[in-house]
């Protein structure tokens, strides 16, 4: 039970530095740029200005 | 088109009024005890207005009633617009509403009677906690469900946020009611001892860690942007602080009871994992203040921005003083005194309750299609409001280190120096301070009451539908 302990402990800690290797890559800037500004154009009015 | 047709308003307005009004009520009864405790003899020797049936009374209607109220709203509407699409069902919808507001009531009438679990921010006897874990299934039905049919193929951050407090909160409450029914009113937690106690503050702790700050960090990410008209200072940043706080939120339960029978290493690891929740909380705050880089002036001529800011100034403010007060040394001065109280405070009424305000004003007006009665009355209300949480804090400060430093003086014969009613004598003059900040700012939400009252029944709208021919 200790080591199970110790291993999970462990990964999740891996588990997390992989999030923060994933999120500071320069892959990502694009697409979170783009999530950045959707609160910004949700907006019924805008959403269909930006269809017609 | 107007987003009446698409998007499910009826539910977000109900929540949103129910906000305003369930603040009023839950600050009220507040001010009330704080009344008490400087002039004890307000409780007119009447059972249901003691101090001991009103403060849970308190503590679940500015929680749950209040702030979970407006957790409903903020969820519900911006679950909708960054998903783009209407809710997965509006009677389910309706549901959470009509099931949460019994659940108050049911509240509001059994705590002042004395029925009670006795565990804290969790008195609500059994009946009425397995009503809590329907309406909390369906609450998760609803906004995940949502989430599964979005339009927009990414999960805006703030449903990161809004999606781990529904989680967790449902895990926690399971888990820490679980109890044996001896009658309709009264039940025995299954766990006994010190384990009842760890389970307690795990429960406690992650209810001000996921119900108090994850959930009201999915407003700042969505509300702070939106008032700002600007995106969020850094997106990657967001994604970190999400999952720092899911990671380590979870471990700081047992600063709730260091020098208690716990296991020393239980107590020494609450304290460092919340030691090292300083980190995601700066993160977080910094993330949504810098938001406002490039457009600073805003926050000299928009009062609404003032209350999303100035909030996340207390939850910066909080989220240090509460590593701090987890350290053990640190928290052989504080524990059981006023500090506590104070920092609860900075936290509840400053972050918790300045961003739910701030959030409301951008939103009813906004829901029911009219302008803004006063924008001058959110002013006043910001202003007195605050001068009502400083004067809190600082008297609740001073109190608790007095009465920690009281406590612990001792004569050199190895003899106390201060009875106990000596401390309490010595923090009476700061009681009546704290009254006054607190009776501020319930007078701030009275305001708020009326600017939004005459917002709804205004004849303005807040643009035309017209206005925008498709």
């Amino acid at each position: 039970m200790m080591t199970f302990h110790v291993l999970w402990t462990v990964a999740l800690f891996a588990i997390f530095i992989a999030i923060v290797i994933w999120a500071w890559s320069s892959k990502r800037k694009k697409q979170f740029d783009e999530a950045a500004r959707l609160p910004l154009e949700d907006d019924v009015e805008k959403l269909e200005r930006k269809d017609g | 088109m107007t987003s009446a047709d698409v998007y499910n308003n009826q539910v977000v307005k109900q929540f949103a009024v129910m906000t305003v009004v369930w603040g009023i009520v839950g600050m009220l009864v507040g001010v009330f005890i704080a009344a008490q405790m400087a002039w004890p003899a307000l409780n007119f020797d009447i059972p249901w207005l003691t101090f001991g049936r009103l403060r849970p009374l308190h503590t679940n209607a500015v929680i749950f009633a209040f702030g979970g109220s407006a957790l409903f709203a903020t969820s519900y509407h911006v679950v909708q617009r960054t998903c783009g699409v209407r809710l997965i069902s509006d009677k389910l919808a309706a549901f959470t509403f009509w099931g949460w507001q019994l659940i108050i009531v049911s509240a509001a009438i059994t705590l002042p009677l004395g029925i009670t679990t006795s565990k804290e921010y969790a008195e609500l006897e059994w009946p009425i906690d397995l009503l809590i874990t329907v309406v909390w299934v369906v609450y998760a039905i609803v906004f995940f469900g949502t989430i599964a049919i979005r339009k927009i193929p990414h999960i805006y951050v703030a449903n990161w946020f809004f999606g781990g407090f529904i989680l967790t909160v449902a895990v926690l409450h399971v888990v820490n009611s679980a109890a044996l029914p001896v009658s309709l009113w009264k039940s025995y937690s299954v766990f006994s001892g010190v384990q009842d106690a760890m389970v307690q503050w795990w429960y406690g702790h992650n209810a001000v860690g996921f119900f108090l700050t994850a959930g009201f960090l999915g407003i700042m990410y969505y509300f702070i942007p939106k008032q700002a008209e600007r995106p969020v200072y850094s997106y990657r940043l967001s994604v970190v602080h999400f999952w720092a706080l899911a990671f380590t939120y979870i471990w700081a339960g047992p600063h709730h009871l260091h020098y208690t029978a716990l296991p020393d290493w239980a107590q020494s690891l609450g304290m460092v994992f919340s030691l090292i929740l300083l980190a995601p909380s700066w993160g977080g705050m910094i993330n949504g203040i810098m938001t406002l880089s490039g457009a600073w002036e805003k926050l000299r001529t928009d009062p609404i921005l003032k209350f999303l800011i100035v909030s996340v100034s207390f939850y910066g403010m909080s989220t240090f003083e509460g590593p701090m007060m987890s350290i053990k040394t640190v928290n052989a001065l504080s524990h059981y005194t006023d500090w506590t109280i104070g920092h609860v405070h900075s936290g509840a009424l400053g972050w918790v309750g300045f961003i739910s305000i701030g959030a409301m004003y951008y939103l009813i007006p906004r829901l029911f299609n009219r302008e803004l009665y006063s924008l001058k009355l959110v002013e006043t209300h910001f202003w007195i409001a605050t001068v009502g949480i400083v004067l809190y804090i600082t008297a609740m400060w001073i109190s608790g280190i007095m009465q920690g430093l009281m406590w612990r003086a001792v004569n050199p014969d190895g003899t106390l120096t201060y009875s106990f009613v000596e401390s309490v004598q010595a923090m009476h003059p700061y009681y009546v301070v704290r009254f006054v900040g607190g009776l501020l700012y319930l007078s701030g939400m009275l305001i708020m009451a009326y600017n939004i009252a005459r917002t709804i029944a205004g004849h303005a709208p807040v643009r035309s539908v017209a206005a925008h021919p498709a």
